[in-house]
């Protein structure tokens, strides 16, 4: 299942078309945002500031009015949140060095921590910037419109692909396939009849996606021009400063001051 | 039958277990699809998705038809006997070797039914199985079906076609956002005016024929061509016009 599970990660990140603050901002200027927040995110391998930087981003999410989605999504990479734990558990163990187990723990906390702060902060920028806007502001920034138009069109179809890899399962089950049958090459056998349909018709969907582009005359005019256009406002700005100021603050922070370990704070 | 998004699919997938209910159970043969897995209630229960490119995948089109017959554990005699069988029931014995994704659509929708068809499941469940087929084979494939329910087989099928069910005469059941609007014969459901055009279906042809003839004796529930082709031919040898 975990190949479904995979899709239905990528289509929690799907764009929901509400209104909010945070979905007017520029797309350029959320993406500096993110960049801030992965910054600080990779700068600090503590439990507290990650903890910070995850819970300051909680109020954006409510503002933004995607906490649903966004619940859904930190729920969704749980599986690899466990993951994670688990391979920093078992290496840190075996070639880490740290003095006690509770370190050892508490690192692996932090680095899955980690994790979730760089999905919280990407589903933030996916779940309020529409595709659209966001391939824009990528022909904007001087991209060919072929990327760009590959790229939105992409992201379009993750839920088509996930809803279409359902129904496959669906009817290769009701021709008897059990899917969790069996030891491990035949598990990864038993996908095949799932992955050769779900292949075969994206191929076939593309080369009719191109000639329904193609018959109503795309890229026949050299020069494209857009029906709108991106224009950075005084609060995407503001913006921008703000995840300056906030990877500026967290320079300042690792350099001149010393963050406790919560093994160290308990022993107090 | 019913409209385009009244459930039909939805409802039909809870029959061999892959939506479950939610609230109350559903008993196939008097087992509860809760509780047993898909692959199960598949050998009894055949479905046939809308969709043929849903699950085609093999090299040939022999080897699509016997996939089935070997999750369920059947010798190589009986598969080699059932897929010379089906195939040659849906007219595909020329495409045995051929690989299911060159050919047409009509023909790709063909496979797909011999894929179930092939393990002869007790009940069988055909979504939409007339679209993109010709009017030779939809003949056949009415045939065909009429023939698996003499022999004592449920089949349930889910179309749009009114004139295809028409000829088979069977049970109908009307959807509508979700619920059941009507359940009775096809003679008394497909000439109600008022039902047929709630679930967005059209009276059969021979049926809005007779309705105009009610007024020179003839009556008004006929739904089938044969039915109605013996009514005139009664009539005119009776030589009586009014
Ligand atoms: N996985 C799902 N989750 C939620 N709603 C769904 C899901 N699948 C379908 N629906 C909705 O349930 C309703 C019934 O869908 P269904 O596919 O059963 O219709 P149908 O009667 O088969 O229609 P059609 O004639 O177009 O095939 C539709 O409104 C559809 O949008
Ligand atoms: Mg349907």
């Amino acid at each position: 299942m975990s190949m479904l599970d995979g899709l239905r990660l990528l289509d929690g990140l799907r764009f929901r078309n509400i209104s909010s603050p945070i979905h007017k901002i520029d797309p350029r200027a959320k993406f500096v945002y993110v960049c801030a927040l992965f910054f600080v995110a990779i700068l600090f391998n503590q439990i507290i500031p990650l903890l910070i930087l995850f819970l300051s981003q909680v109020p954006l999410v409510i503002i933004a009015r995607v906490k649903k989605e966004w619940l859904r999504l930190i729920r969704g990479s749980i599986f690899f949140a466990a993951l994670i734990f688990a391979m920093n558990v078992i290496s840190l163990y075996f070639y880490g060095g740290y003095p006690s187990l509770a370190s050892i723990i508490e690192h692996s906390l932090a680095m899955t921590l980690r994790f979730i702060v760089l999905v919280e902060s990407f589903s933030i920028f996916f779940l309020t910037t529409s595709p659209d806007i966001f391939g824009l502001s990528l022909e904007q920034m001087g991209i060919p419109y072929e990327f760009c138009f590959a790229f939105t069109t992409a992201i379009r179809f993750v839920p088509v692909l996930a809803e279409e890899t359902q129904t496959i399962m669906d009817a290769q089950r009701a021709r008897g396939l059990e899917l969790e049958s069996g030891g491990f090459i035949k598990r990864i056998r038993n996908y095949i009849p799932i992955l050769i349909p779900l292949i075969v018709n994206a191929i076939r969907r593309s080369l009719e996606l191109a000639e329904a582009m193609e018959s109503r005359a795309w890229g026949a005019s050299k020069k494209r021009t857009n029906l709108y256009a991106l224009k950075m406002g005084g609060k995407d700005y503001c913006f921008i400063i703000i995840s300056i100021i906030i990877i500026l603050i967290s320079i300042y922070v690792w350099l001149f001051i010393k963050i406790p370990s919560i093994t160290q704070i308990m022993q107090l | 039958m019913g409209q385009n998004g009244a459930g039909k699919t939805t409802l039909v997938k809870h029959f061999n277990g892959l939506l479950k209910p939610s609230k109350g159970r559903v008993l196939i043969d008097g087992i509860d699809t809760r509780h047993v897995s898909v692959a199960t209630l598949a050998r009894k229960v055949g479905f046939v998705f809308q969709n043929p490119d849903h699950q085609l995948f093999s090299e040939t089109v022999e080897d699509e038809v016997s996939f089935a017959l070997k999750n369920f554990g059947f010798d190589e005699k009986t598969i080699s006997e059932r897929v010379e069988k089906v195939l040659n029931i849906l007219d595909l014995t020329h495409y045995r070797k051929s690989s299911p994704f060159m050919l047409s659509g009509g023909e790709r929708k063909r496979v797909a039914l011999a894929s179930v068809l092939s393990w002869d499941p007790k009940i069988l469940i055909l979504d939409e199985p007339t679209i993109g087929q010709d009017s030779y084979q939809k003949e056949r494939l009415r045939q065909f079906i009429m023939q698996l329910n003499q022999q004592g087989k449920t089949v349930i099928i889910v179309t749009h076609d009114v004139e295809f069910v028409t000829e088979c005469e069977p049970r109908i059941i009307l959807m509508k956002n979700g619920r059941i609007i009507a359940d009775g014969d096809a003679r008394e459901i497909l000439t109600d005016p008022n039902l047929v055009s709630e679930a967005s279906l059209v009276l059969p042809e021979i049926t809005q024929v007779f309705m105009r003839l009610n007024d020179y004796g003839f009556p008004r529930n006929v739904i089938g061509v044969y039915e109605a082709k013996r009514l005139i031919l009664e009539r005119l040898s009776g030589g009586f016009m009014r």
